[in-house]
């Protein structure tokens, strides 16, 4: 759906081979209707949107709170149904899946859910919380999954005797990191984690990133990390996709995304970051304009309204994809018209 | 500010439970004490409660016979006791027949929605649109009468109540994250009913059939005082009511401590209701 | 401190659990002034979330809580339900966590900001609804005219945590306590955010006592610092100071496990070992089990000492090199 360039795939080392997830044209909208006359207007809460994850992988999805993040891990874990749009997991259609095949698929696709408040059973104990896909699938027997459940909670940086805690009796932190714990229990091949350690101080974040590191290197899993820390995701992923809106307007390796932002929106993302230096204090926030809504997304580009460098196009046309450098792409048209006068002069 | 405080689960450990609040207290205490006497009443009361005594008709209370003596002179306190064995049971035993199919029922059509839904909930909601009594009456007419009936009558009338609360706690669980969770990493949803659903969609359903049970006394009394529930020689609260109609400006005490016993057993349950919901509702199952 | 909107002594507080009591905040001092912006950081689970409920009286029956909380002069601790009630959510607000659990899902957002307001506020239904209004395009709720009767459930996560700030932005309260307010937030709409915090600040004087995590927040946006770890108050410090010269040994492990740029993934530097079970923590300082200057004193809670005006340590090696009076010692050789 959004451009003709098809992201080119073989920059990192780690993406040998086909993709372990592949999303194309995803599309979810939601109703807004709530009274008697609701009008039916759609809250475009994902519109078009493909990416393609590899074994071994950690793509990062980051953007504007209420661009549709979430809304795309549900759809992937297969919670609610997209509108349109094509899932596949190891060459599977994840959206044809039933019985068996659906349990298989939900045992190598694990969940961390974003609010580590309410997705644990408040009268589940940590233990029966964390062993519950080793239940639900019966891995191992009692005695191993016990080990395993007390084995995962000291590598999360918890005290094994909270094992019998129940959730209230946690801080935020620690009920994170029991949901972290929970999501690697079965030992998946793909981990949707939608911001899994937004609740933890950065100690006990790098103990758990760099666990989710060695997963990832040794076992090859493959993580979808949505995220609102940027240094957390330039340390972590091997690539990125910015969303705004319910489109990605910006992809590539994580290097190059950080080191030579193209769209408006990524190059504002990357300066509003807060740098952990009180003598270098920004004092006003980069982004000016009005905060457009899903439930009417601005005509052309729908990061119009708030770009600083939009031009009259902007208004009229939809940006495509372009290719900037090896698999790195955005759509934007002042950045596209800026590449080609670069090449242009080039050629001269 | 009633908004922005959340609803601080409670923290409280297990053992303080129920009796945490003086009402549960009082209901609980004054409810032990009752059911120690139906379950025992053979052993506590003072006379048979059949034993027709021909110089004690219609005889005020004295020491011996400490609530009277009614029209045939049999010792009223003794046959409150039977009775009341028999109008609890019933009580008990129709609430808990609605609790068990009720339950299922509500939290099944809950947790799936849609057509599973329609399918169990429109014939229920039929039968509560329909006056509880007429229901009864109506049921007692086709089998007949008798006190196992009444309690099927009872029942029938308490299911659509029980299992509407019980949909209506179950809409709210399902639609938590920890629910969604739980299908992510796989669990079955029949073990998502029974270890995530039920658990936390239950309480209002107990604390709803507590509070039943209290009035199912009131309307195995009124069914018996229609002649339409227990049947002689069984005697039930009810009955004894009926009975001492014709005598209550003579012998009102025929009258009065049958009615007090219900009165005191409705208010039992109410008061160990509110003590329930008191401890089940602040862990956020109905909020 | 003489203008001192908040003034915390020797607050305890520990629950009861199946295993024994937690003894979640041991023995913190701590004074914040009005106006002022106070960060609040430490360890995941050393106690922020419980010392800000101690504050609100919010904390759940399990607990028990001792020592002082003062507001304005006026001791909380103790105070009658009714009065606590009316100073929450008008001269005292604070920001949960918990964005999820403390929206009403039965509630429009609209409402839930509206009901606020009327609660402490004499006003009409439609003058609340307007403030509600204004407060939902504050905090960058688009079209919020549109948004004012949506349920809870049917926004994002982020947008959930703003509504929960607008709410506590309603009143124009005195003190915010603001617990971890914008984790859900991406960076643009975080320092929109910061920046009505800050305005809020200039405007009405309003004091903030701020929990995060994200020490970026913490540098552009806090006056001073106080450190906790395992319950126990460890450092306070300007803004400025705890990033050039953090004292205390976890202050310094803290600040160095900042991920940087350029680092191998999986290569992050931690804290070594675990923190103590809260249950019978070990006496004296409970950092000593990871700390790599641990000493025999260590066995013995340092106080929190005045290292110069405004920069307070509770460590026995500051305490040493005080004593050695070289104030730039050894103690500063890990700082990151
Ligand atoms: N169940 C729902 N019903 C209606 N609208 C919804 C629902 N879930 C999400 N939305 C809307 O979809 C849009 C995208 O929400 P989503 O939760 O995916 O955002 P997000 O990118 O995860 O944001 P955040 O970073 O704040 O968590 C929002 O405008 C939200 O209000
Ligand atoms: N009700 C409770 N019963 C028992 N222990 C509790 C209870 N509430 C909190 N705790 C414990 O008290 C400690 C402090 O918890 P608190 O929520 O204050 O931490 P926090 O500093 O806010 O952490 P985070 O940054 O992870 O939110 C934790 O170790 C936690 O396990
Ligand atoms: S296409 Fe136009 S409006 Fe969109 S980001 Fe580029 S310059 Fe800005
Ligand atoms: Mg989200
Ligand atoms: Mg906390």
């Amino acid at each position: 759906m959004s451009g003709q360039v098809v992201v080119s795939d073989e920059v990192a080392p780690v993406q040998l081979g086909p993709p372990i997830l592949e999303v194309a044209g995803l599309v979810k909208h939601f109703s807004t209707d709530r009274g008697l006359f609701g009008g039916g207007a759609k809250l475009h809460a994902v519109d078009g949107v493909d990416l393609q994850i590899f074994p071994g992988e950690v793509l990062a999805v980051v953007g504007e709170s209420g661009s549709g993040k979430s809304t795309l891990a549900r759809c992937i874990l297969r919670l609610i149904d997209p509108t349109e749009g094509r899932i596949v997991f190891a060459g599977q259609d994840v959206l044809a899946l039933k019985g068996r095949r659906l349990a298989g698929f939900r045992q190598q696709v694990q969940p961390v859910f974003q609010d580590p408040f309410s997705s644990i059973d408040p009268r589940w104990r940590v233990g029966t919380s964390v062993a519950e896909a080793l239940d639900a699938f019966a891995i191992g027997t009692k005695a191993e999954r016990r080990a395993r459940v007390l084995d995962l909670l000291d590598r999360v940086g918890l005290d094994p005797s909270l094992v019998g805690r129940r959730p209230h009796e946690l801080s935020g932190g620690q009920r994170q990191r029991v949901g972290i714990a929970a999501a690697l229990a079965p030992s998946p091949r793909l981990i949707v984690a939608d911001e899994p350690v937004s609740a933890l101080d950065v100690s006990v974040q790098a103990q758990v990133l760099n666990l989710l590191a060695d997963l990832q290197r040794d076992l090859r899993l493959a993580i979808l990390f949505v995220a609102h820390d940027l240094a957390v995701v330039e340390h972590i992923s091997h690539r990125v996709a910015v969303m705004y809106l319910g489109k990605i307007v910006e992809t590539g390796p994580t290097e190059a995304v950080f080191r030579d932002p193209r769209h408006p929106y990524t190059k504002a993302l990357l300066e509003a970051i807060p740098r952990p230096d009180p003598d270098r204090r920004m004092q006003e926030s980069v982004l000016r304009g009005e905060i457009p809504s899903p439930i009417a997304p601005p005509s052309g580009c729908r990061f119009r309204t708030r770009c600083p460098v939009a031009i009259e196009r902007c208004v009229t046309e939809e940006p495509e994809m372009t290719l900037f450098g090896e698999g790195h792409t955005a759509a934007c048209h002042v950045a596209r018209a800026e590449l080609q006068k670069q090449d242009h002069q080039r050629r001269q | 500010m009633s908004v922005a405080i959340p609803n601080v689960p409670a923290r409280t450990s297990r053992r303080q439970g129920i009796l945490a609040s003086r009402k549960g207290r009082v209901g609980f205490a004054i409810l032990v004490a009752l059911i120690a006497i139906a379950v025992f009443a053979p052993l506590i009361a003072p006379h048979d409660p059949n034993a027709i005594d021909a110089s004690r008709i219609l005889a005020g209370p004295d020491l011996a016979h400490p609530f009277g003596s009614d029209a045939l002179g049999r010792d009223v306190l003794s046959r409150v006791i039977y009775a009341y064995r028999v109008s609890l049971g019933v009580a008990v035993g129709s609430t808990l027949l609605a609790f068990l199919f009720g339950v299922p029922l509500g939290m099944y059509a809950g947790y799936h929605g849609g057509w599973v839904d329609t399918l169990i909930m429109r014939p229920i909601d039929m039968v509560l649109a329909l006056p509880a009594l007429l229901l009864a009456v109506a049921l007692i007419a086709i089998i007949g009468p008798g006190s196992d009936v009444a309690l099927l009558a009872i029942a029938v009338i308490y299911l659509p109540i029980l299992a509407r609360v019980v949909r209506s706690s179950t809409l709210v669980v399902a639609s938590q994250t920890y629910v969604e969770a739980a299908r992510a990493r796989g669990t079955p949803s029949r073990r998502i009913i029974t270890r995530h659903v039920l658990p936390n969609a239950i309480g209002p359903a107990i604390v709803q059939a507590t509070i039943l049970m209290g009035f199912a006394l009131q309307i195995e009394a009124a069914l018996s005082f229609l002649g339409l529930g227990a049947q002689p020689p069984t005697s039930s609260l009810g009955v004894m009511l009926a009975d001492g109609r014709d005598f209550l400006t003579q012998a009102p005490w025929i009258e009065i401590f049958p009615g007090v016993a219900i009165a005191i057993t409705v208010l039992a349950f109410n008061f160990f209701g509110d003590g329930l919901r008191a401890r089940l509702d602040p862990r956020g199952v109905t909020r | 401190m003489s203008d001192a909107i908040l003034t915390l002594e020797h607050v305890d507080v520990g629950f009861a659990t199946d295993d024994g009591t937690v003894s979640a905040v041991s023995d913190v001092s701590l004074s914040v002034a009005s106006g002022e912006i106070f960060g609040l950081v430490g360890e995941s689970g050393c106690g922020k979330t419980t010392l800000a409920m101690a504050t609100m009286g919010l904390l759940p029956a399990s607990a028990t809580v001792s020592g002082s909380v003062r507001f304005q002069g006026r001791e909380l601790v103790g105070l009658a339900p009714e009065d606590l009630r009316r100073l929450r959510g008008d001269r005292i607000s604070m920001v949960f966590q918990d964005p999820m659990t403390s929206l009403d899902p039965a509630f429009s957002i609209g409402e839930q900001i509206a009901e606020t307001i009327t609660a402490h506020r004499n006003v009409q239904r439609g003058q609340a609804r307007d403030r509600a209004l204004a407060l939902l395009a504050d905090v960058g709720i688009p079209e919020p005219e549109r948004r004012y009767g949506d349920a809870p459930h049917r926004l994002s996560g982020g947008m959930r945590q703003r509504v929960v700030i607008a709410t506590a932005l309603a009143n124009e309260p005195a003190l915010m306590l603001a617990d971890e307010p914008t984790t859900a937030l991406d960076v643009t709409i975080q320092s929109q955010i910061l920046d009505l915090l800050r305005d809020l600040r200039q405007r009405l004087r309003t004091t903030i006592v701020l929990i995060t995590h994200d020490l970026g927040v913490i540098a552009q946006l806090c006056d001073r610092v106080g450190v906790m770890y395992a319950g126990q108050l460890v450092e306070i410090a300007t803004v400025a100071e705890i990033f050039r010269a953090p004292r205390h040994p976890y202050t310094q492990a803290l600040l160095a496990a900042l991920p940087t740029q350029h680092q191998e993934p999986g290569s992050l530097r931690v804290i070594p070992g675990r923190v103590p079970n809260l249950i019978d923590p070990p006496p004296g300082c409970r950092f000593a089990s990871r700390c790599p200057y641990v000493m025999d004193e260590c066995t013995i809670v340092p106080p929190l000492a005045h290292e110069s005006a405004d920069h307070l340590i509770a460590c026995w090696l500051s305490e040493a090199t005080r004593a050695a009076a070289h104030p730039a010692g050894a103690a500063t050789g890990g700082a990151a």
